[in-house]
């Protein structure tokens, strides 16, 4: 059955993660992480900071390498040292936190320098390709600026367009509006909602709560290294079923009434955690659909 | 004593300090004698156009080709350093303290006596103060270009590398432009110091038309028993080095703006 299921999941599964471990030293970040990201789904990973989201985003595109365990990114085994990497990159959309957009290229040559050095394409095609995308940000009229002349969330989609420049399958974002004023963020969700309604495979960490639950096709709230709860965001963050969940929603949506919940309703008690857990997973798996 | 008067004593301590030790140079020195010694007008005159067509120009000339393979080498040595092959590390960590802990003077006295005997055929002149001036630069450069290169974030490696630049890619592409922006002060500053250091080409052995301002000077000063030439070869040298360093402090406030 397993096997019957895998071969079917290989064909639909953009990102395939199992049994994944990651330790920086002493510290384990990652306990054993399983998640598939299907074709053109949306999946948001939310959660506390320390709780291994960046770095699991990270081993999916393996700018870090994790410590055990397989990814298996669009049908290739990144985690196998015989796979070019580089390669496999090209495939893979990456957003960063703080854009790192190069300084050095104003927005057009940010666009164009890996299609070019990369893929091999003409200056005038590559410059074509950037242009169409910069179109797509909103961001025309910008390519002969650099970075520091934009603003944060104009650098921020310029760096989305520089990874769709590239064609991506698939698109990681690692918590792209968190460094980003508050007046700002919307622009960037704007574009990452376009993306995501035009079937664009997603990945993205981030705190922002209202586009996990009017965006995401899945949610996976992670906690201490490993997966708590992911179901359908009306589930986990209308309704989280687990009680970490729920004081971590209770924290970021209203910090004021945090205390509040977490005095009233003690979660150790009712964590009977494993038998919780267990009821819940013929619920919620993500493979069952396949 | 009141606060005020106090700082008034202490400025004017200050100032007549100042005034006494300008009195005793000005009534000590013999203005007369080095009036004749260094501004003679006729010996003055006898060295130009030489001073300009011939020593200005190979200055310019030397310093230019020991900067440019400096840089080069430089750059290979700090590339060197941060490799990952540790025999590389050692071979640029060994070249760099070496090249900077000995005296310019020797490397220039033995590259001036080796060079002739390594290779039987003389080869040009030029060459070997290209290679005299970089190999000293190269040593103090390659360290200036390491922390530039560390001081690019990591996250623009990332970046490179998650748009699927092989390592070196991402180096040529990405860090070394912003390590090169960072480090562009103290680089100006170097040119500046390799500048001053042309002035020891003259242990390579020179004929007359490849001196350079300093062996120009001193050759007119024993033609001539005058020093004019050696204030005149002075000035030429500021009038490289004083604009310099004016770029180099433009460079300095425009990175500092760009933080």
């Amino acid at each position: 059955m397993t096997g019957a299921g895998g071969m079917v999941q290989d064909g639909a599964a953009a990102i395939e993660v199992k049994a994944l471990h990651k330790s920086f030293g002493a510290l384990e970040v990652l306990r054993g992480i399983d998640i598939t990201v299907r074709r053109g789904e949306v999946v948001c990973v939310i959660g506390p900071s320390g709780s291994g989201k960046s770095t699991l985003l990270r081993c999916v595109n393996l700018l870090e390498e994790p410590t055990s365990g397989t990814v298996r990114v669009a049908g290739v085994e990144v985690t196998d040292p015989d796979v070019d990497i580089d390669r496999v990159r090209r495939r893979i959309g990456m957003v960063f936190q703080a854009f790192n957009l190069f300084p050095h290229l104003s927005a057009l040559g940010n666009l164009t320098i890996a299609q070019r050095r990369v893929l091999g394409r003409s200056r005038p095609e590559a410059e074509e390709v950037a242009r169409r995308n910069l179109r797509r940000v909103g961001l025309a009229e910008k390519e002969d600026s650099y970075p520091a002349r934009l603003s944060g969330g104009q650098q921020q989609r310029v760096a989305i367009a520089r990874a769709l420049s590239m064609g991506p399958e698939l698109m990681l974002f690692d918590e792209p509006t968190s460094a980003l004023d508050p007046e700002l963020v919307g622009d960037v969700l704007a574009v990452m909602r376009g993306l995501a309604d035009e079937g664009m495979t997603m990945l993205v960490v981030t705190h922002e709560m209202s586009f996990a639950r009017e965006v995401a096709d899945r949610v996976i709230f992670m906690d201490g290294g490993a997966v708590v709860e992911e179901g359908p965001p009306e589930q986990v963050v209308t309704d989280p079923r687990h009680a970490r969940t729920r004081a971590f929603l209770a924290r970021v949506l209203d910090p004021a009434a945090a205390d509040v919940l977490e005095h009233e309703s003690p979660p150790s008690p009712q964590q009977p955690s494993t038998p919780t857990n267990r009821q819940r997973e013929p619920k919620d798996g993500p493979r069952e659909p396949f | 004593m009141s606060r005020r008067n106090r700082t008034r004593a202490i400025r004017t301590a200050q100032y007549g300090v100042l005034v006494l030790v300008v009195l005793i140079v000005a009534f000590a020195a013999d203005w007369g004698e080095l009036r004749r010694a260094f501004f003679d007008v006729e010996v003055a005159k006898k060295q130009f156009p030489d001073v300009v067509t011939t020593a200005l120009v190979n200055t310019v000339v030397y310093t230019v080709l020991g900067f440019g393979f400096g840089l080069a080498l430089g750059l290979l040595l700090a590339l060197m350093r941060l490799s990952r092959v540790l025999p590389y590390r050692w071979l640029a960590v060994a070249y760099i303290e070496f090249f900077r802990g000995v005296p310019a003077l020797l490397v220039f006295i033995a590259l001036g006596f080796g060079v002739p005997l390594a290779f039987e055929v003389s080869i040009n002149q030029y060459v070997t103060v290209m290679l005299a001036l970089g190999l000293v630069g190269a040593a103090y450069m390659a360290e200036t270009i390491r922390a530039g290169i560390r001081a690019v974030p990591r996250g623009q490696t990332e970046a490179a590398r998650s748009l699927g630049m092989s390592p070196a890619r991402a180096m040529v592409s990405i860090v070394i432009p912003q390590a090169f922006r960072i480090v562009l002060p103290p680089l100006a500053n170097e040119l500046i110091l390799l500048t001053k250091d042309s002035s020891l080409v003259y242990l390579l052995g020179l004929s007359m038309d490849q001196y350079e301002l300093a062996k120009f000077g001193r050759d007119a000063l024993n033609q001539n028993r005058s020093l004019t030439p050696i204030l005149i070869a002075g000035l030429f040298y500021l009038a490289i080095t004083l604009p310099l360093g004016h770029l180099v402090r433009r460079l300095e406030a425009r990175t500092a703006r760009a933080r």
